[in-house]
């Protein structure tokens, strides 16, 4: 297309055009600044592509998809037991969660129904693991304002969770425990007084949380009003857990649409806040880690005894048809749409996570807010990458 | 002082200026980075190099010097190696008047507050280098950031210190030293006129708009590492790097200092007469323990608060701590005529 052949006049010309670019590129009225798909505040692997106007962001758009993993894919060429190896990995810091909405969906095609005990168990484990995710989000939002200090707190005390996580499991952050008809083993000795001293504990760090970050008047400054979701906004995007929550809505699935685990069994308390904005979120998260925990003592009041396994054919084959269990994990609504043909392993598997919808409000979200305030509204919408890449 | 042709007495000055603010803020990051943030934050901090890894720090630098110096492409050379000397330079600048003793100060001026303050607010210039010079988006709106910051905090911490100007009557740092020592409160002169008593207002504000000045959280939006990873050293590696982290904590000594000569006494001790030798051995270990109180205070704050929003953190310096250093300043003025 060009004129001349002439390699220097050539080269000329891209000189000319690269340094256009790199003005172009430092005029401030449109400035695009990505952030990520490497930055702190995405905490993995996701990109935002912001147009910023100074310091305003006219426009954003959440990239994701650079840890895309395939578990959907990977899903269809193991066999049930194997597959809850490979979902442990979606929601990272609350692991067993992930397993418990597949191994449901497996037992309804199989029509099979784990024991009492069994199901009291899991419903332990998977508020163990609602406690570990949170609590790491608690102290991580201060990072991601700049205090340093909480995300220590965090860890420290998520540390117990763990723990006790490892004592029954025998894995700290991917169990791989829950089988179809029931669990793997049952609770070891001493675990119940143990877990006991951990949720005391972990309420201490609830109240600590709640007067060191919550309670300071620049947290408060950089949250109230920022990032507000309404109602019917937050429904049509297809929100759910503690945003949705935090929108005013009063949607659990473990209270709406519990699919036979032990919630049901106990009184607790749905927390809602009406203001939507990113405060809002923090407080609705830190008020459902402490109900957490007082969901885990009751139910150990309540743990009834028993076999921890089903009649549970050896070779597990699950009958033709479809399912579909969704749960109220520590992030949001997850579910699996498990498609079978009768064979060892699932035909096809739908994952659906609770992250990659929360982040698909960012581009209405993210317009003509600040770019500390990008942070502290990713940082409250609380996503884990590999809950939203899979 | 000891009889010294002129150019020895530079070469021991300067000498004193280049051993001090490299140790000052090896101390400071040992001490408030290290064990001090570790301890808040229940964890030990380093352990192993040295005893209770006070050789950590060496180890540290050490590590810094080795790595390679990488300049970006596009970068303004020679703005970019320019700007973290710039910065340092006014780190070494603000130690020349600060005193430690009767003596033992490197150049006792008339106008020494004026002058600290001045050369202090040189760095806001070398950061504003660095964030252009990077080529960098998230390091130009680091700069901008500091610079915006850095105009409006100048004003309180100058406003701040004119009470104590006042007070004292001189704008000497050794002047300010002895008017504290020999001062009285409503007669009662055993324990001098240390002016954190009488200037609270504007000791609080000094320490917020020193804050600021030094770029620690509250106000840390030119670096935010959550939000612009680093802002204007986001470029920088290695020894240039270092340059920047040891102008931050041989400023954030030289503010401590600052303040403890002007608010809480310097090296003076009220019984003792101020032109008495012994002051030269006592006063920087007086001094010494007065600025690791005061930075104290400076690190707990940056180690447990969130960071402001650059728009919050304007409105805070223009609405609120300028119109208060304003009244400190009428109210001090009228209690100096009528006392």
């Amino acid at each position: 297309m060009t004129a001349t052949s002439d390699p220097r006049q050539l080269s000329y010309i891209a000189h000319q055009a690269a340094d256009a670019r790199v003005n172009v590129e430092l005029h401030t009225g449109d400035m695009t600044l990505n952030i990520g798909p490497q930055h702190p505040a995405t905490h993995g692997t996701l990109r935002i592509a912001t147009e910023l106007d100074g310091e305003v962001v006219v426009r954003a758009e959440p990239i994701p998809g650079y840890m895309h993993r395939g578990y959907e894919k990977l899903s269809e060429v193991r066999t049930y037991p194997q597959v809850t190896t490979l979902i442990n990995r979606i929601d990272w810091v609350g692991s067993f969660a992930n397993e418990v909405p597949f191994i449901l969906a497996a037992e309804r095609l199989m029509e099979i129904e784990a024991p009492p005990r069994a199901q009291w168990i899991r419903t332990i484990l998977f508020e163990l693991s609602r406690i570990a995710n949170i609590s790491l989000f608690l102290g991580d939002m201060g990072v991601q304002l700049g205090a340093i200090t909480p995300v220590f707190y965090a860890f420290r005390d998520r540390e117990r969770v763990l723990n006790q996580i490892e004592a029954a499991t025998g894995g700290r952050f991917h169990p791989n425990f829950d089988r179809i008809g029931g669990l793997k083993d049952d609770l070891p000795k001493g675990w119940i007084a143990e877990t006991r001293d951990a949720m005391a504990k972990m309420r201490d760090f609830c109240d600590e949380m709640e007067g060191l970050l919550m309670g300071n008047e620049v947290f408060e400054a950089r949250c109230r009003g920022v990032g507000v979701i309404p109602e019917d906004v937050a429904l049509g995007y297809g929100l759910s857990g503690a945003n949705l929550r935090a929108s005013g809505v009063d949607w659990d699935l473990r209270r709406d649409n519990n699919p036979g685990l032990a919630w049901d069994q106990i009184e607790w308390k749905v927390w809602t806040h009406p203001d939507g904005d990113s405060f809002a979120r923090y407080w609705v998260r830190l008020q459902e880690t402490r109900e957490a925990t007082l969901i885990v003592d009751r139910l150990l009041d309540s743990l009834p005894s028993g076999p921890i396994m089903a009649k549970v054919p050896r070779i597990i084959k699950v009958p033709e048809g479809e399912a579909y269990i969704s749960t109220e994990n520590p992030l949001g609504e997850m579910g699996y749409y498990i498609v079978s043909k009768g064979d060892l392993g699932p035909f096809r598997v739908k994952i659906r996570t609770p992250s990659f919808n929360n982040i698909s409000i960012v581009p209405w979200i993210m317009k003509g807010v600040y770019v500390p305030d990008v942070i502290t509204i990713l940082g409250s919408l609380y996503f884990i990458l590999g809950d939203i890449d899979r | 002082m000891l009889g010294l042709v002129y150019w020895q007495e530079t070469a021991i000055k300067l000498g004193v200026i280049m051993g001090v603010v490299p140790v000052t803020s090896l101390i400071f990051v040992y001490v408030f980075l290290f064990k001090m943030m570790s301890y808040m934050q229940s964890r030990l901090g380093p352990m192993e190099t040295g005893p209770h890894g006070t050789l950590q720090i060496i180890a540290e630098a050490i590590k810094f010097l080795q790595k390679e110096d990488i300049s970006p492409d596009n970068a303004d050379k020679h703005v970019f190696v320019m700007a973290p000397v710039v910065v340092l330079m006014s780190t070494f600048l603000l130690y020349v008047v600060i005193p430690a003793g009767p003596d033992l100060v490197v150049q006792s001026l008339d106008t020494g507050i004026f002058y600290a303050l001045a050369v202090s607010s040189l760095s806001a210039l070398g950061v504003l280098m660095a964030g252009w010079a990077s080529a960098n988006k998230y390091a130009l709106m680091g700069g901008l950031r500091a610079a915006g910051q850095l105009i409006a905090y100048e004003l309180p911490l100058v406003l701040a210190v004119v009470g104590v100007v006042i007070q004292a009557g001189t704008m000497n740092l050794q002047g300010i030293v002895v008017a504290q020592a020999e001062g009285s409160i409503f007669g009662i002169d055993w324990i001098g006129n240390p002016y954190i008593l009488t200037q609270f207002i504007g000791f609080a504000i000094f320490m917020t708009a020193a804050q600021a000045e030094l770029t620690q959280t509250p106000f840390d939006m030119p670096v935010a590492e959550s939000e612009l990873v680093g802002g204007f050293q986001v470029e920088y590696t290695g020894f240039r790097y270092l340059l920047f982290f040891m102008a931050e904590f041989g400023t954030a000594f030289a503010f401590s200092a600052m303040a403890s000569v002007m608010f809480l006494g310097g090296w003076g001790l009220p019984f003792i007469d101020s032109t008495d030798n012994i002051l030269n051995v006592v006063g920087p270990v007086l001094m010494l323990a007065k600025v690791m109180l005061v930075a104290f205070v400076i690190f707990w704050v940056r180690f447990s608060f969130p960071r402001l929003r650059e728009d919050q953190l304007q409105k805070f310096a223009w609405k609120f701590l300028i119109p208060v250093s304003l009244v400190n300043i009428v109210a001090t003025g009228i209690l100096k005529v009528a006392f």
